[in-house]
């Protein structure tokens, strides 16, 4: 073990690695985040990448970012980092900002030459004074130092300077001293097919840890506190990741075959990679010519009989109202995902956001009922795919999970599950039996007036679907104008029952506190932390956040009203606040809102709560 | 056409067929009827997936499952339920509007990937449920409610599409013709892959007699053609007109006269792999050449369906899982003990 002066013992830290979006950042980011979690830290990663895929080198555009915090106690990637490292002068522009009072800097010296400066756009031949930084700089000749280890290698120019990446992961895995051998056997992975990259790679890393050996003096060093989690197997995972595997799952406890229709779209596209992947477990994932496509071909296989589901982010599901409203109406199982971005239209394609809670919620022409469900977290995820497949399938219906870009690009260590830690999920199978004793397609269960799915193939029970109204009884068309109403609320009420079926709402914090912070979706962990921070200043705050929204979990409402202070933190406008409000109407909803395609800083909630309080 | 297990009856719903009287829509139903019979596939292993519009109405008529789905989608519906269930027989019902128009970018896909699904395009040329506007496939100058001063557009030539998106299967009947049209069909649902049957249908209310200029009793036999595999293209009241090479393009010609012979005539060839002469045989107006009925183009290729489920199959063979947790296992993990 090296000697180490300054050594720092801290609960967590924040690192942000940024640098031009064809530096290799969000791999040094992922490695690093890999690395920490093999030694036992939690870890939570938050990606932000530029929309263009290559933007001009070293411009303020091209600048991409990756935040990890690790260690314990972990609920997001950080507010502020306390180590930055920037691998150019635009990076820095734009990245130190984030930096905590009292942190480090690390940045390539040789990327700081006029030239770079004046593409960064900087007035001066000052950067650091520019900016006003406060933070303690390190300089390290990053490019030069990479070139010379790889002097003897024979590799281009090109391929040598593709390696600086690797040098400064070098550097921060012996700042927070992680294993080189983890970290090697990452590289290994990932070059698996191009062994002298490897080399060269292995090669960089050594001397990017030695370098930060070498140079110790001068930093601080830190040992990051480890956690003692629940016993089992983990592995790290994204959000879009757990969702893909929370929708494998319930296709296994369903016992039904998973069917994705999808289409390409930021940030939802890697549901569509990993279940395309996922061949090897029998899973059909099919990219098609649209996004209307992807869920009219969902909608096909689940009339078909398979767990049906189609992808996508805020203008796919625009585009998939028609479809879904037909499921609505022909009363079969669609999971509908919704990994939300920045909107309107185009928006902010690779920035988080939850202004899509009124469309999942609203945004189909009719009476069209659905069930809407929300994860919180990034390994949230796998439980909240699962639990819209359940209620898809139990209830008959389909149901929109709203992730966004922030858990879905995120990751989490996460305990992979037992084979019996989720339930089975009922199929409501229509049998030979049934179908002897008169079965029709729009027989309705007593208690959660769900109908039943009759599989294509099954004799006996063929039957028409269709977008037409349905007669009540014998599901023929029918324009009649009572039966209509009829079948308008029978809809209702069966997307009303599932209430019965769904967890209560938990309150955590301060259940005995005033003032009741609430949330939905993927600001779990920052409402979380904030709580816990207003809680540890002596401002007892109680917190509800929901995963389930329509419907609401059965005892939500009565829980709001035994607070005298409610507030609703969200990014958006105040969507979810509505919502309730429109269900409370003698409670004064208030509010904390960003729209800035970015997630909340904990210190913004705490001090929203703290406004409020005064 | 052996099989005697199923008779039309078997595949008919107890609805009552709300087409107009004297719409062309009844024969054809009668004769999908009858071609399901003649195939013999059971009704539960059969299923009718539609869009939206007149023609579309067909699948509640069917005792088979059956899905009257929204404009235009039939098809990208028909192609998930085929990809999840490929044991099932599927046919689709979609008109010119609703397969063309807004449903265009679904035709043409579904027609590339080579679905096997047997869409039966009705085109009657007009947008009958909406009483009277112009479809993609009305001719240039058309009258309607939406056109008052006739379209100032040229329309899609439905073969001209399939053979643009590299279709395998296309097929032409009329209506009218009970024979034709149960021999194309069954002749669809032989093919694996994608078919696409065009019916020349007569919407009685809004475009009455708009095929009657090739259809007419009158005229049929000379400004139509029936194409069979292996047959000389000859046409005519005494078959005595015939389609030569001329040059890159064919012509109709009168054996006997001009120097032509029955050997000039040329033999049709469905199966051929190139689709130029299917092209042109499908282009074929009645005007000049006479309207190509039968079977045009029938050319094995792989089936998407079917692809889906082999490449499943494979890697499941080479390095399937039993399971998700084994999936997740086998990668990077660690232990906490």
């Amino acid at each position: 073990m090296l000697q180490k002066a300054n050594v720092k013992q801290l609960d967590k830290v924040v690192v942000r690695f940024s640098g031009d979006s064809g530096d290799g950042m969000q791999l040094a980011g992922n490695i690093f985040t890999n690395v920490s979690a093999g030694v036992g830290n939690q870890v939570s990663t938050f990606p932000d990448y530029p929309a263009e895929i290559r933007a001009p080198q070293g411009s303020l555009g091209g600048v991409s970012g990756f935040q990890v915090s690790v260690g314990t106690g972990v609920h997001t990637p950080g507010d502020q980092c306390d180590v930055l490292i920037a691998m150019n002068a635009a990076a820095l522009k734009q990245n130190h900002k984030f930096v905590k009072d009292g942190g480090v800097i690390i940045v390539d010296s040789d990327s700081f030459k006029e030239a770079d400066l004046k593409k960064a756009l900087y007035a001066t031949d000052e950067p650091y004074k520019e900016l006003g930084i406060k933070a303690q700089i390190v300089e390290v000749p990053v490019t030069s130092m990479t070139k010379a280890a790889l002097a003897e290698s024979g590799l281009d120019a090109k391929s040598v300077l593709k390696c600086r990446n690797i040098f400064a992961l070098g550097l921060v895995c012996w700042l927070f001293d992680r294993p080189l051998e983890s970290a090697l056997h990452h590289l290994a992975k990932k070059f698996a097919k191009k062994p002298a990259v490897y080399e060269a790679n292995a090669k960089v890393i050594q001397a990017g840890y030695d370098y930060g050996h070498n140079i110790h003096a001068s930093v601080s060093t830190y040992r990051i506190e480890t956690d003692e989690p629940k016993p089992g197997i983990y592995t790290d995972v994204n959000g879009n990741t757990a969702t893909a595997w929370g929708l494998i799952m319930a296709s296994e406890k369903a016992g039904r075959p998973l069917f994705l229709g999808s289409y390409p779209i930021t940030p939802a596209t890697d549901i569509l990679h990993e279940l395309a992947k996922r061949k090897d477990l029998g899973v059909k994932a099919i990219q098609m010519e649209d996004e209307i496509a992807g869920v009219c071909s969902a909608i096909g296989a689940s009339f078909a009989g398979n767990l049906a589901v189609t992808s996508t982010s805020g203008p796919g599901l625009a585009l998939k109202s028609e479809g879904i409203g037909l499921a609505v109406m022909a009363e079969l199982p669609l999971v509908v995902i919704d990994v939300q971005r920045g909107g309107p239209s185009t928006g902010l394609p690779t920035k988080t956001e939850q202004t899509d809670l009124f469309q999942a919620l609203y945004g189909r022409n009719g009476e069209s009922p659905l069930a809407v469900v929300a994860a919180a977290t990034p390994t949230d995820c796998f439980t909240m795919a699962f639990e819209a497949a359940r209620i898809a399938i139990e209830h008959m219906t389909p149901v929109i999970l709203l992730t966004d870009a922030f858990i879905g690009n995120g990751s989490s260590a996460w305990r992979v599950p037992e084979a019996d830690e989720y339930p089975e999920i009922k199929v409501r199978r229509v049998t030979p039996e049934m179908v002897a004793e008169g079965w029709s397609p729009y027989m309705r269960d007593a208690e959660s007036k769900a109908r039943s799915w009759a599989f294509p193939g099954t004799e006996g029970a063929m039957h028409r679907l269709g977008g037409l109204e349905k007669d009540v009884r014998t599901g023929a068309i029918s324009t009649d104008p009572e039966n209509h109403e009829k079948m308008v609320n029978i809809r209702r009420e069966k997307i009303a029952r599932i209430a019965d079926d769904i967890p209560a709402l938990e309150v955590m914090g301060n259940p005995d506190a005033d003032t009741l912070l609430i949330g939905w979706g993927g600001t779990f962990g920052h409402l979380m932390t904030a709580t816990d921070e207003l809680n540890a200043e002596g401002i007892p705050t109680a917190f509800a956040h929901f995963r389930y929204i329509n419907p609401l979990p059965a005892n939500a409402l009565d829980t709001i009203r035994r607070y005298k202070r409610v507030i609703v933190a969200e990014l958006n406008t105040g969507m979810f606040a509505d919502f309730l409000q429109s269900k409370l109407p003698g409670t004064e909803i208030l509010r904390i809102n960003k729209v800035q395609g970015q997630p909340f800083r904990v210190a913004e909630v705490v001090e929203g709560v703290k406004n409020f309080i005064k | 056409m052996e099989s005697q297990a199923y008779i039309p009856a078997n595949y008919k719903s107890d609805q009552a067929v709300r087409w107009c009287p004297g719409c062309g829509d009844h024969a054809i139903l009668n004769t999908l009827h009858k071609a399901m019979a003649a195939l013999g596939v059971p009704p539960h292993m059969t299923a009718v997936i539609s869009g939206i519009g007149c023609s579309s109405r067909l699948p509640y008529y069917m005792n088979t499952y059956g899905f009257h789905t929204i404009h235009g989608r039939a098809a990208a519906i028909a192609t998930g339920f085929k990809v999840a269930n490929p044991e099932m027989t599927v046919w689709q019902i979609s008109g010119d509007g609703d397969g063309l128009a807004i449903g265009g970018n679904h035709f043409i896909h579904a027609v590339r990937r080579n679905v096997d699904i047997n869409m039966i395009l009705f085109n009657n040329k007009i947008y009958g449920l909406t009483k009277g506007q112009y479809s993609p496939t009305s001719d240039r100058g058309f009258v309607s409610k939406s056109s008052p001063y006739g379209t100032t557009e040229d329309p899609f030539i439905p073969a001209e599409l399939v053979f643009g998106a590299r279709g395998n299967f296309f097929a032409r009947s009329i209506d009218v013709e009970l024979a034709t049209s149960q021999e194309v069909l069954e002749a669809a649902a032989r093919h694996k892959g994608t078919s696409v049957t065009e019916i020349l249908q007569n919407c009685v209310i809004f475009n009455n007699g708009i095929h009657n200029p090739i259809t007419d009793k009158a005229v049929r036999a000379e400004r139509t053609i029936h194409l069979r595999h292996g047959e000389k293209m000859l046409f005519g009241k005494d078959n005595e007109r015939g389609l030569v090479r001329d040059g890159f393009l064919l012509k109709a010609v009168t054996v006997g006269q001009d120097g032509y012979t029955i050997d000039d005539v040329l033999t049709h060839d469905a199966h051929c792999q190139s689709n130029f002469l299917h092209q042109q045989l499908a282009m074929m107006d009645g005007h000049e050449l006479p309207l190509a009925l039968g079977v045009i183009r029938d050319v094995e290729a792989p089936t998407y369906d079917a692809a889906v489920s082999e490449q499943v199959a494979e890697v499941r063979a080479r390095k399937g899982f039993s399971s998700l947790r084994d999936m997740i296992l086998a990668g990077d993990t660690w232990t906490v003990e």
